[in-house]
């Protein structure tokens, strides 16, 4: 598996840090404690494409929002974490 | 046929022209008081279990591709029940005496090994952790032993033991653990099942659950409908997309694990040795080859097939603790796809649809669990309710804060 980080280019995924779903929204202000179980340990674990966190902790340490497929390995699309949208979040 | 001294030497002597196939290859009838999905470890000792100790005989496993394809065939084979919290010891220690009793239960040969479990330590506060983990399993009943750096040195004198980055000094002994050979537990059970009338069906793939107010109605498959009294989930690795045809939404991810072996060799590893400066475990089969794994990959994934990265770093370990590993050529490498759950242990539960029970989250230690969680999991599905032994694995310990981490990572599935 590969990544193309938008600052170092194409790199091993072995210089990255997997950090986890980015499916998942903080649900900020919320005083339903179910909505912070949903948001800590529930997933749609989708075979298919997904959003996820990575570290680039072995290049220029960018956080990075990854969709891949989880069928295939295959990279979809990668942006800057900063950059990325968070509204299309589930 | 029950196997048999007699029955070994009459057929050698006919040619082994007349044994038959060890269990029906059954096609889905339309109805069952019990459905179970999947055919993996869990569920094929499900079925064993609800027939033999709970009476319920009409039950179909269905299976998407053929029984032993899954993590049960992909497994490095080892059991131990050497837990720290409460709530896995006893369940896993009752694993361990089912698996001593598993071959005369169900008439077949499953090569259960009792060769023993070694974890090493390599530093001080790693050996006082492990003689704490050690006391605990005793006052629970289970055997455990501490040794020092001479007791292990004469059990694997091949352990770089001075002049590694983590020098071995010594390590927590399980007697009891060992191996088993995987297939054979899906095949035995199967087998079993099979001879009390529970249909296998192989190549049957669940495409949906059906709930009708409520209660769940039964199940479609490429098949077709399948009525069900009960439905019941055990599709490893899988559980996610499954507990979603119910609308279900699990504290699981899926990510896979991939394990290797050498050539075969003369007898050198005799007991399951685990390297405690990293993620790094090893056995001999009796074939002759070495068994050895590490860490997950670390991402979600569907895949069955790891990467490279992770090839390099087990080997590397492998290397630290045992340098001659490197004469050695890797023969093959595969992966399997596993429910790695948010606290790192089990799910066996009742769920909120009514007829739908839940059986997953097993990550990579579930093989050993394969006899417990059958005994467990029928339980909950003939009573309707949870059996005292995984009283604890319940689903809605995620909302109430009765999390068991073995590992204390938190809620990061890749870090258990
Ligand atoms: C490389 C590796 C090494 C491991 N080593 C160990 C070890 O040494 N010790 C240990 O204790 N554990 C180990 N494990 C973990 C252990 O193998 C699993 O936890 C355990 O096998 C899971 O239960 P199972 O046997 O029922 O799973 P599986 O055999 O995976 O059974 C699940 C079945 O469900 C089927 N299925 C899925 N979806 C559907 C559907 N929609 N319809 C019908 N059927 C479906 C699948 O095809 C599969 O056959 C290891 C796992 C891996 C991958
Ligand atoms: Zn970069």
């Amino acid at each position: 598996m590969r990544i193309t980080c938008p600052t170092c280019g194409e790199r091993t995924a072995d210089e990255f840090v997997s950090a986890g779903s980015a499916e998942v929204r903080r649900p900020e202000g919320s005083d339903n404690p179910q909505d912070w179980v949903t948001y800590v340990y529930l997933r749609d674990n989708p075979a298919g494409q997904h959003r996820e966190w990575f570290f680039h902790a072995a290049g220029c340490r960018t956080w990075l929002q990854v969709t891949r497929d989880t069928r295939t390995h295959a990279i979809v699309a990668v942006a800057e974490a900063a950059l990325a949208k968070p509204d299309v979040a589930a | 046929m029950r196997y048999s001294a007699l029955s070994l030497v009459k057929n050698a002597l006919t040619g082994n022209r007349n044994w038959k196939p060890v269990w029906r290859d059954a096609s889905p009838k339309e109805a069952y008081d019990v459905v179970i999905v999947g055919g993996g470890g869990h569920g094929l000792a499900t079925a064993h279990y609800l027939a033999k100790e709970h009476g319920i005989t009409n039950v179909g496993v269905l299976e998407k591709s053929t029984i032993g394809s899954g993590n049960v065939g992909r497994n490095t084979t080892i059991i131990r029940s050497n837990y720290l919290l409460p709530g896995n010891t006893a369940f896993y220690e009752w694993s361990m005496k089912l698996w001593e009793k598993l071959e005369q239960d169900i008439n077949y040969n499953a090569m259960i090994s009792q060769r023993g479990v070694l974890n090493l330590f390599h530093s001080d506060a790693q050996r006082d952790a492990f003689a704490r983990r050690g006391n605990a399993m005793r006052m629970n009943g289970v055997d455990a032993d501490l040794l020092d750096q001479d007791q292990v040195r004469a059990m694997a004198p091949y352990l770089d033991f001075e002049t590694a980055r983590f020098p071995v000094k010594g390590g927590l002994l399980q007697k009891r653990g060992g191996t088993v050979r995987h297939d054979a537990v899906a095949w035995g059970y199967a087998r079993a099942a099979d001879q009390r009338g529970v249909d296998i069906c192989q190549n049957c793939e669940v495409t949906g659950i059906r709930v009708e107010n409520g209660r769940v109605a039964g199940v479609e498959t490429t098949k077709g409908f399948v009525r069900a009294r009960k439905v019941a989930l055990a599709a490893a690795g899988h559980s996610s997309r499954v507990a979603a045809m119910a609308g279900l939404r699990l504290p699981i991810e899926s990510h896979v694990l991939q394990a290797f072996v050498s050539e075969g060799i003369k007898p050198l590893v005799h007991q399951v040795i685990t390297f405690g400066a990293g993620h790094f475990y090893i056995s001999q089969s009796d074939k002759g080859g070495l068994v050895f794994g590490g860490d997950i990959d670390g991402y979600n994934s569907y895949a069955q097939r790891g990467s490279l990265p992770l090839v390099e770093q087990v080997m590397e370990e492998g290397m630290a603790l045992m340098p001659m590993l490197g004469r050695l050529r890797m023969l093959r490498s595969w992966g399997g796809v596993m429910d790695m759950s948010m606290d790192g242990s089990p799910i066996i539960d009742v769920t909120p649809i009514e007829g739908l029970y839940l059986n997953a989250g097993w990550c990579y230690g579930g093989f050993k669990a394969t006899p417990a969680s059958g005994w467990c999991f029928a339980h909950t599905i003939a009573q309707n309710q949870r059996h005292p032994l995984s009283a604890a694995f319940r689903l809605d310990r995620f909302a109430s804060g009765h999390l068991i981490d073995e590992k204390g990572s938190g809620a990061m599935p890749n870090l258990h």
